[in-house]
Order: C-alpha cells, then structure tokens, then sequence
C-alpha cells in the first residue's frame, strides 16, 4: 500500500523539531492546517488529514476537535475514507463521548455492507468502544453474522460479541446457540472466537455452564486433533500447532470442570497426554503446558494428574528460563495450601530461587519458602531464611523479617532456638522490623525464664555493637533493666563468663539515652531500666538518681514525665521503690499461630479440654472443640476461626515502662468499689455466678465462681467460654473441678478478656460435669457484662 | 473475569509512545497514568530480567524488540507466556509487512501498525492465530484501498 505522503511530510517536520517548543510550534501549524482542511466541503486528501491529527494525537496533543470529522468519514462511501475514520473512533471517541452515539448508525449500515472489509471495519470498532447502549442496538445484527457462511465475518462476529456481553451480561442468553454450532468450524480463527465467546457466556451464567458442559467431548477431539496433527506450516509454532487455541481450549475444559467429577473424568486422559507429549523446550511448549496444568489442579483431576501437574512445576523450577521460574512460582504458591506435600518436595529448588539475581523471581521465592516452612524443616529454613535476609534487596527485608518471625514463634524447637533466631534478625535487619515486634518480643522473653542470664547477656553485647537498631536496642534496655541484677552476676552456662560491672551497665544506658540515633521511645525505654537497676545493683544508686534528677527538666515531655516520677520514687515513696520496681510477673500471650499442612489438633492453651462427656468419641481433639464452640456463636456470621488467631501481642502490653506507671497511678486509690455480680445458671444443682472487673479502657476481667446446692458431690466440672470474634480471650486455670455437695467449697475460675473494638460485649459458657454418675453438658449466654468502674 | 488484555503499548528507550491501544474505557487521565508508570517500571528493568511484573492488580508482560518495548497489562487469568507469544507473533506480523520493519517504520506508517494490529487481536484477544490469513486479509484491504484511490486520482476524462 502506498505511504501517505502528507502524512510522511508532517512527521518528519515535526521529528526534525530540535526542542519541545520548537515541537509545539510545528504542531499548532500543522493544527491549524488541518482544521482548515476539515472545514472544506469535499476535499482529496480527507484521509491523510485525519491520519495527521491521529499522530499528533498520539504525542499527546489535543485531538477533540477531530471528532466530527470521524463521524463524518465514517459516513463516506470511500474505503479509504472508512478505514481511517474507523480508527480515528478508535483512538478518538470512546463511550463516554456523546459523539460515539453518532456512529451508531454508521457501524448499523456498514455492518450489512456488502465487501466484507467494511463490515470487518464496523465490528472492530463496536468492539473496541462500543457503549451499552449501541451494544444492545446492534446485537441482533451480530447475531446474524455469527451465522454467515463468511469465515472472516464469523471469526470478528465472535469476538464482538464477547464484547457485547461484557458490557450487557443478559445479552449471553441471545448468543450461545450460534456460539454451540460454531464448534464444529474447520477454521482456526472461528473456532477460537468461537471457544472465547463460550468461555465467557460460561463465566458469567451457571445455567449456561451447565448446558456447555456437554460440549466437553467436542472440545477434547477439538484438542486431541491439535496435539496428534503433523505439521501444519500455517498453525506452527515451535513445534506446537496452534498454541494459542489449545491454550483457549484448556482454559475453558477448566472451567466446565471446575467442581464437576463428570466433566473432569471426560477431560483427564487428553489432559494427561499434552502433559507427557508437548514438547517443552521453547516457549509455546511450555505456555501449553502451563494452562494444562493450571487446569489440572483446578479441576477434580485423578490424583496421580495431579501429582503429574505438580512435577511439571517442578521441572519449571530448573529451568534456565527466568520467566518459566517465575510462573513456576506463582502456581505453587497458589496450591501450597492444598497440596502442600507435594510443592514441599521441591523446597529445595525454591530455596535455591532465593538466590537468583531476578527481583521477581526472588520476592516469589521468598513467599513460597515461607509458605513451606513447618516444624520439620524448620531449622534448615530459618538458615536459609537468615541468609537470604542479609543480603535480600531492601524492598523485601520488612517482609522477610515479618516472614521469619512469623514462622519462628509458630516452629520453633526450642525457646533459645527462637530467641537467637529474633536476635539475629534484630541484628541483621532491625531498622525494617514492624513495631509489634518489640512487644511481642519481650512479652517470649519474660515466658523463658530459664533464659534469661543468657538473653540478657547477649542483649547486652549487642547493644555495645551497635545503638542504631531501634527495636534492638529497645528489647535490650528493657532486658537489662529488668534482669540487670543477672548481667551483674556475670556466670551464665550457656555463653562465655565476662565480667559485667556496674559502671559499665549504666555507661551504656547512658550512651542510648544521649544518643542522637536514640528515637524518644528508645530513650524511654531506657530512662525505665536506668530505674529499675536501682534496686537491682548495690553501689551506685547515686548515679541513678542523679541521672533521673537530669531528666526530669528534659524537653521531650515524655520522658520529663518520667524522670519526675521516677524521682518522686526515689524521694516521698522511697519505701515502696523495691515493691514498685521488682520482677514482672511472666506475660501471657493469648494467641497460637496455625500449623501448616499438619491437622491434627493443637492444643489451644486458653480453653481447658473438656473430659469425656457420654455419647462423644472419646478420641476427639482439643482444637475442634474451640471450633464447635465458637460455632455456637451465631452474631458473627463467618465461619468461626479462632478467637485467638491473631498473632497480636497480649492484654497487658502498653509499653513496659507504661506499666510501671500505671502501677504509680494506681497508688493513691480510693478503697474498691464493690464488684457486681450476677447469676448466670441455675440448674441440676449448679449456681454459678460471673461478676466483672474493669481492669483498663479495653481489658475486662470475668470471675466465674460456682457451687454445688444438691447434696451428692459434682465432680468433672469443667467450663468454656466464647466470646465475638474481634474480642480475645484468656482463660485462666480455674481452682479446681470438685463441687462438694452443700456448696461448702466453690470452685472460681477466672477469664481476661481484651476488647479493643470494644464490642457489644457477650459470652457464652459451657458447663459440663457429672453429678451421681450422669454426665451434664449445657449452655448459657450472657447478653451483655455487667457495668463495672 | 478473566482472560484478557487491557492495553498494549508501544515505546522506545526514549520514553516516546509509537503505538497505544486501549481495550478498556479510560480516561485520558488515566491512560497517562498508566503509560507513564508502565514507562517507569519497564525502562528501569535491568537487562536478563524476567518479562513479568506485577502492577496493580494486572500482570505486566513487556519485552524488548532492537529499540522498540512492546508492554501489555493482563488480567489475573491470563498465560502470561502464551502472551509473550502475542506479543512475537505481533512482531512477526510487522516484520512481514514491512519487511525487517524497524522502529521507523512504525513511526511514519503508525496508522498501518493499527491496521496490523486489528486484523490480529480484538477487544483483548486473538482474532486470528494463523500468520498467513492474517497476513492475505490485510493484503486485499490494501488492494481495495489502493483500487478506490487510483480510481479517484484518474483524470476524469
């Protein structure tokens, strides 16, 4: 076809323009001209014009004013003119413009145009920017070349309208019986218009689904005929003839198998032949057996299909292709939930992922490996883990770190196992951990009580290395503030002896209190451990007070507040200093991380397990129970996961330094108020009674305190409790589960709950015991706690 | 719902858009901004990389033709190698065309790599695997165009 001159003539002007302004000027010009031009009544060089705007529009200069003139070549009986008019509607209109209504009519007429590059012209551009509006208008017109003898017509008719059904979903219904019949064209082209427009009826209605499932055996002898052909020279690629359809093919076997063992079954032998016989040593290969083994773990294939899919991942992982590595990737991270056994035997090709130069392939690598970590790789991983976290590019440290942390609380081995294993990451890369982490981490802390010498040993070193790591240097004043009287000791079995002094100990709180690197949280954390060591060294409490003195007329409120509290301690409440500042009781975390892959129950440490109650298997696991009794729960209408789900840190942590405050506050109290309470059940000679205590803005304490009125003792007396979902709950160990007859002892049994959402607050409690052999089991709710101060 | 392209976009090492073809409704503004980040992410990929990122919640399949980027965003079920085909066989279909086509040639004939491209793909799929229909259909469209323009260039006598 012969260049367009003028149009030629107008980009070199513009290319030769040696500046933006210069550019610009050129543009106006040739602007100018043109709308000059579309102002002529009847002019030869209509097209070229229209094409000059169409560049000029592409830089990205105003084009609107090139609007009508669309309209009108689109009008015009000149090919030509047509097919540039055509695409300036393209490029131009789209179905936000009032003026696209005005080639509705356009596109009606030359839909029935008699030269089928016309009619090819009015489909393309219904199908690139038709509206809603001119979609239902023309359907009926598409509907009728759906059914032309013209393969070229049929092939566009198709997937315009896929078109239209995307923009009218209730349009389908007209479509799918020219779409069935279009199955058994010859053509390549037609049927895979022809398969794209049944997928797409198929995803948007169930009823039509259904009726297309019956198509499966036609599209099976469709694609074994692709698979099983020679050579054909106008389909090839690579090797593989028509990847493009079979790819289209596969896609929709997987949908009308989806959830369905017929179609399934009628789809596994061909699906299990392109799998072996495709050939994967170039792209088009491997693009075919992807969407193959996509569809294979999406439907309800044989198990030894699946395990086939999952090798060919596999072999992905080793290819020498990044972008084969990658989608390899993605598919397993997508099936680890399911079928985890089998994507765990390729962890050490994706461990090995995690050193690949390739960003993506490396953020891919890093998600599925922490998706593969469970109790018996758990140390070989974190090794891995840890070394990919110092050298790991930045943008996925926070990740890797939360990664790390997530699957050393849930794996560990052992406490010092986990310990270490939060220091090196708070070592490595302690700048990119989350802030819950501090918490979290002094809260595992405090529960290793055997460890603390040792973790505050190490602590310690660590800070003389290094004070810019915040949450490190945080963890270790705390620890030092509290075990101070450890570090002193200087003998600790498990890591060399060095000689701590006291002088040494507050030199390096001091060093983090001045320090500019020191965030105010920090200088926080260690002005509160400055404190507490003065009751935990002996010879040098002056310096103490007189660094607290220093603080007290320091600019950060915050820790002015303190300081001056803190020097309160000292003076008028001197002889409470020891009671104030002593050891902190161990924290409890209320929450359980999930297993993975294993399903047998966990047992959760918050809800007692109930005893054998008559009728139940007496085998059944702790971890279903809690399940069972949220169920019972019916406001939150979602499946029940575990009140305690959360990872989040527990009831009582602001932060350390916080508490002890509170503890200050908490001094000069009025005497207590009584505490309410209310019965609750009342049956079988069971009296049990719940009475609150409000214990901070979103903490509550429930004491359930029963007795036995009948006169035959109640043994096995065991309670449960659920609450709504966004509240978390702790139960203690209740006094006992033996109600002596006559209500001489009551056994209580106390439940903390933390309710930030602050939540309607309910709670229902299940009581079971056995009374004169007979076992009881039954449940009450408690609408809403009693009010308390 | 799955299963198709939004856009294919076309530029240079420069930064200079050569083609854009938009299979969605969009703004003007907002087709800038999805050119100018698909500009961003792209150039700045190191070479050996892989051809794949992610972007919203599309899959960005881009590669590298001599000067040319050919970018195109997916929707999440898409094959992204099946795609790094389209995009070869998009190629492929501008190298018959123009003949070891270079990136001048589809600066100065962009509105053939138009015509090229709407014989190929239609509202984000493939209208037409076989490269040599494809390659005939455009070929009588010419014809046709060149028969009206010489008949309407003859001196009318």
């Amino acid at each position: 076809m012969s260049p367009s001159v003028p149009l030629q003539e107008m980009i070199r002007a513009i290319r030769s323009a040696r500046t933006q302004c210069e550019e610009r000027g050129v543009i106006q010009r040739e602007c100018a001209a043109i709308r000059a031009q579309f102002r002529q009544a009847d002019n030869e060089g209509r097209s070229h014009n229209l094409a000059k705007l169409l560049y000029v529009h592409m830089l990205g200069y105003p084009a609107h004013f090139g609007q009508m003139e669309c309209v009108r070549m689109i009008a015009s009986p000149r090919y030509s003119e047509k097919r540039v008019g055509y695409l300036g509607a393209m490029m131009l209109l789209d179905e936000k413009q009032d003026a696209s209504l005005l080639i509705t009519n356009s596109i009606k007429n030359d839909l029935s145009h008699s030269s089928q590059f016309v009619q090819s012209l009015a489909l393309c551009t219904l199908a690139c920017m038709g509206s809603a509006e001119m979609c239902r208008d023309l359907a009926p017109e598409i509907d009728k070349l759906l059914r032309s003898s013209n393969s070229y017509i049929k092939k566009k008719a198709a997937l315009c309208a896929v078109h239209i059904v995307r923009k009218v979903n209730e349009l389908g219904e007209l479509f799918a019986p020219a779409a069935r019949s279009l199955l058994s064209e010859k053509n390549h082209g037609v049927l895979h218009g022809a398969v794209v427009l049944i997928t797409e009826l198929c995803e948007r209605s169930p009823e039509t689904l259904e009726r297309f499932r019956k198509s499966v055996p036609e599209l099976v002898h469709i694609m074994k005929g692709l698979v099983l052909s020679g050579y054909s020279p106008e389909h090839d690629v690579a090797g593989i003839s028509d990847p493009f359809l079979q790819v289209r093919i596969l896609r929709l076997l997987r949908i009308l198998g989806h959830n369905n063992e017929v179609a399934s079954d009628a789809m596994n032998d061909l699906l299990a032949q392109v799998a072996t016989n495709t050939d994967s040593t170039k792209t088009a290969g491997n693009a075919v057996l992807y969407e193959t083994v996509l569809t294979v773990l999406d439907i309800k294939s044989e198990s030894g299909l699946r395990v086939l899919a999952v090798n060919i991942l596999g072999r992905f992982l080793l290819n020498n292709d990044r972008n084969i590595r990658y989608i390899a990737m993605t598919s397993l991270q997508k099936i680890v939930g399911t079928d985890h056994i089998a994507v765990q035997r390729h962890r050490g090709t994706i461990v090995d992922c995690l050193k690949d130069p390739d960003a993506s392939v490396k953020r891919r690598a890093l998600e599925l490996s922490l998706a593969l970590v469970s109790a018996s790789n758990i140390r070989s991983m974190m090794k891995e883990l840890l070394n990919f976290l110092s050298t790991c590019p930045l943008e996925l440290r926070a990740q890797a770190a939360s990664g790390i942390f997530a699957a050393a609380e849930r794996y560990s081995p052992s406490q010092r196992w986990h310990i270490d294993t939060i220091l090196h990451v708070l070592t490595t890369a302690g700048g990119d951990v989350r802030d819950e982490t501090v918490p979290n981490l002094i809260q595992l802390i405090t529960t290793a009580s055997e460890l603390h010498c040792y973790t505050v040993h190490k602590l310690y070193r660590a800070l003389l290395q290094d004070i810019s790591q915040q949450p490190l240097v945080q963890v270790a004043c705390w620890c030092i503030g509290e075990y101070g009287d450890l570090l002193l000791k200087g003998d600790c079995q498990e890591i060399e002896p060095v000689q701590v002094n006291e002088n040494d100990v507050l030199d390096a709180l001091e060093t983090v209190l001045q320090s500019h690197m020191s965030s105010p949280t920090t200088r926080g954390f260690a002005l509160t451990a400055t404190m507490k060591l003065s009751t935990r060294i002996t010879e040098n409490v002056d310096r103490i007070r007189s660094i607290v003195s220093i603080y007290g007329s320091c600019i950060d409120l915050e820790l002015q507040q303190r300081a001056v509290e803190y020097n309160a301690l000292f003076k008028k409440y001197d002889h409470m200093r020891a009671a104030v500042l002593e050891r902190m009781p161990i924290m409890e975390k209320n929450s359980t991380g999930q297993t993975n892959g294993e399903t047998t129950g966990e047992l959760v440490k918050e809800v007692q397990p109930v005893k054998v109650i008559q009728g139940q298997p007496p085998t059944q696991p702790p971890a279903s129970q809690v399940c069972d009794l949220l169920d019972l729960l019916g406001d939150s209408n979602d499946s029940g996961k575990p009140s305690s789900s959360s990872a989040q840190s527990s009831n009582n942590t602001s932060s350390p330094g916080g508490d002890l405050l509170d503890l200050l506050g908490g001094l000069d109290l009025m005497p207590p108020t009584p505490v309410p309470t209310i019965p609750v059940y009342e049956k079988n000679g069971v009296n049990l009674t719940l009475s609150c205590q409000k214990q901070s803005e979103t903490s509550l304490i429930v004491t359930l305190t029963a007795s036995n009125s009948t006169d035959a003792d109640i043994t096995t007396f065991t309670l449960q409790a659920a609450v709504p979902k966004s509240v978390q709950l702790l139960m203690k160990a209740p006094s006992g589960d033996h109600l002596p007859a006559c209500g001489t002892v009551k056994v209580t049994q106390v439940v903390v709950l933390n309710n930030p959402n602050k939540v309607n607050l309910k709670m229902r409690i299940r009581v079971s015991f056995t009374s004169q052999g007979v076992a009881f089991q039954d449940t009450v709710q408690v609408d809403s706690l009693p009010e308390c101060r | 719902m799955g299963g198709k392209m939004r856009f294919l976009l076309l530029f240079s090492r420069q930064g200079k858009l050569r083609l854009q073809k938009w299979f969605t409704p969009l703004t003007d503004r907002e087709k800038k901004k999805v050119i100018r980040d698909m500009m961003m992410m792209v150039l700045a990929r190191p070479p050996r990389t892989c051809n794949f990122l992610q972007w919203r919640d599309l899959k960005i399949v881009y590669k590298r033709y001599a000067s040319l980027y050919f970018c195109t965003g997916l929707e999440d079920q898409d094959n992204e190698l099946l795609t790094l085909e389209v995009l070869h066989r998009y190629v492929e279909l501008l190298d018959k065309y123009f003949g070891n086509v270079c990136e001048l040639d589809i600066i100065f004939n962009f509105e053939k790599a138009y015509f090229i491209l709407d014989e190929f793909l239609m509202g984000g799929e493939i209208l037409e695997t076989s490269r040599m229909a494809v390659a005939g259909s455009l070929e009588e469209a010419d014809t046709l165009q060149e028969t009206m323009e010489e008949y309407m260039s003859r001196p009318a006598y």
